[in-house]
């Protein structure tokens, strides 16, 4: 099983409303979010081209923060989601510098906390909440070792890319474009 | 042209706009790990070598400042925590693939023996000194009978410990200024320059100070080799790299750098070291000071450039 997500960078149209669904479901502190919007604008008018991206934690095959957590507490539950145990969370901040997409913050109650996929929500059987309020649809969520699931389906017919491959941590937020 | 935008309004604290989740703890904690580790190596290193009479400062005189120097560096990085009750979390486990755990196991050696050394120099500080039990008497004597070997467990861990507070930063492949092995041999000299350079500001001998003087010129120029390197292996690697290496050769940390760090902190220490042992007069606490400064400044200017330094996507 590896749950993974890919999201249409051609449907999306940046509403933000995966931001906001993911700070009410997940309780996000006020003043923090788990996952955000980035546009991009490529070229000079008239010959412009634009990106719409909605990002968050890459769930990384190869996770820098697992690998450089002194407890432990960053650690792959089944499935490849990456996520925090809160007791063993010292607050070292030594995962948020091992980021490359600074997908990791600090909770104002002192423990590392991120985007976990909505594993509580996946555990039931349910898609993570920015997957499920997306008015685009523009979000696919699922296991790629099941090739029935969503996002194995569209994937196989769409060219995608992930970010900053050279850091060499196999994401595994797949953006279609 | 290209431009890209956090469109939703990102702002998490200490993130955004520019990563800062290390503050001012982080580069104090090190740079007092390395001046620990730099005493401590050749307090063990010249005991090995049956010098102990003759380089007193360095032997039995500036270990008695590791236990407070490692105090105020843990104090730091306990300070950098922010789930501050479960820090014991870090001594129920062993990671090797993170600096951080072996490097507080590391910590977990090297504090003890640094107590212990100074126990077995307690008498030089109070010449009436009685350990009043008997347990602690044969204890004594039995770490007098094996002094050499636990000198060379202190020459081994404080080793580690100077090499760690530069491999912290060099495990970041996120932080492409610190994703550098360099960093590690050169936080390791920097480490051991500070502690030559107390070393020479405690030492009441002409003859160690002008020893230790020449361990320093000669670390010096280790350093300026490893800081060429650095940046040399900087120049000719990729993109997120070049734009790394361009905070120090053209950006924001530029004069700090090379002013503080290399001029200050080197250059001039190394003149006035050359010029002492050429015997001209040299109040020694000049270049000694200078040292400790540039040591400092090159721990915060790393920590906080590293941060400002990241994948271009």
């Amino acid at each position: 099983m590896r749950y993974a997500m890919a999201i249409d960078t051609k449907k999306c149209v940046g509403c933000s409303d995966c931001v906001v669904a993911c700070q009410t479901e997940n309780n996000v502190p006020i003043g923090y979010c788990r996952d955000w919007v980035v546009e991009v604008m490529d070229g000079t008018y008239p010959q412009l081209e634009m990106e719409i991206r909605s990002e968050r934690c890459n769930h990384c095959d190869n996770s820098p923060c697992v690998r450089c957590c002194p407890t432990g507490a960053s650690h792959y539950e089944p499935g490849g989601i990456v996520t925090v145990t809160h007791e063993d969370c010292i607050g070292c901040s030594a995962c948020i510098e091992s980021c490359p997409y600074d997908a990791r913050y600090t909770h104002p109650d002192g423990y590392v906390d991120k985007c976990t996929f909505c594993l509580h929500r996946v555990e039931k059987g349910q898609q993570p909440a920015c997957v499920s309020v997306c008015p685009t649809k523009c979000m696919y969520f699922g296991d790629l070792d099941n090739p029935n699931s969503d996002v194995s389906k569209i994937m196989k017919n769409r060219k995608w890319k992930v970010l900053a491959p050279e850091a060499g941590t196999n994401p595994q937020v797949y953006y279609l474009i | 042209m290209r431009e890209e935008l956090i469109i939703s309004g990102r702002m998490n604290p200490k993130i955004d706009p520019i990563l800062h989740a290390w503050g001012w703890e982080i580069p104090l904690y090190l740079f007092l790990g390395g001046l620990a580790a730099g005493i401590l190596f050749f307090a063990a290193l010249y005991t090995i070598r049956g010098k102990e009479d003759m380089y007193p400062a360095a032997t039995k005189w500036a270990p008695f400042l590791v236990p407070v120097i490692l105090i105020v560096g843990l104090g730091a990085l306990f300070l950098d925590l922010h789930h501050k009750l479960y820090f014991w979390r870090l001594y129920t486990t062993i990671r090797f693939e993170s600096p951080m755990s072996w490097g507080a196991w590391t910590l977990m050696i090297v504090t003890p023996i640094s107590f212990i050394w100074c126990a077995l120099n307690i008498k030089l500080l109070f010449p009436k000194w009685d350990w009043k039990y008997e347990w602690l008497k044969q204890l004594e004597q039995f770490f007098l009978k094996y002094k050499i070997a636990l000198s060379w467990i202190m020459l081994a861990s404080s080793s580690i410990l100077g090499v760690y507070t530069g491999i912290l930063f060099s495990a970041f492949n996120a932080r492409p200024l610190w994703n550098t092995s360099i960093l590690g041999p050169l936080f390791l000299a920097s480490g051991l320059s500070a502690g030559a350079a107390v070393i020479i500001i405690m030492a009441k001998e002409h003859a160690e100070r002008l020893l230790f003087s020449k361990i320093d010129l000669m670390i010096i120029g280790i350093e300026l080799f490893l800081i060429i390197h650095m940046f040399m292996g900087f120049r000719a690697s990729t993109a997120v790299q070049l734009e790394a290496a361009h905070l120090f050769l053209g950006g924001a940390y530029t004069a700090p750098f090379w002013v503080f760090v290399v001029i200050i902190g080197m250059i001039i220490p190394a003149i006035l070291e050359f010029l002492e042992i050429k015997k001209y007069k040299i109040p020694v606490v000049i270049p000694a000071s200078l040292v400790l400064f540039g040591s400092l400044m090159l721990r915060f200017l790393i920590a906080y450039g590293g941060q400002a330094s990241r994948y271009l996507y």
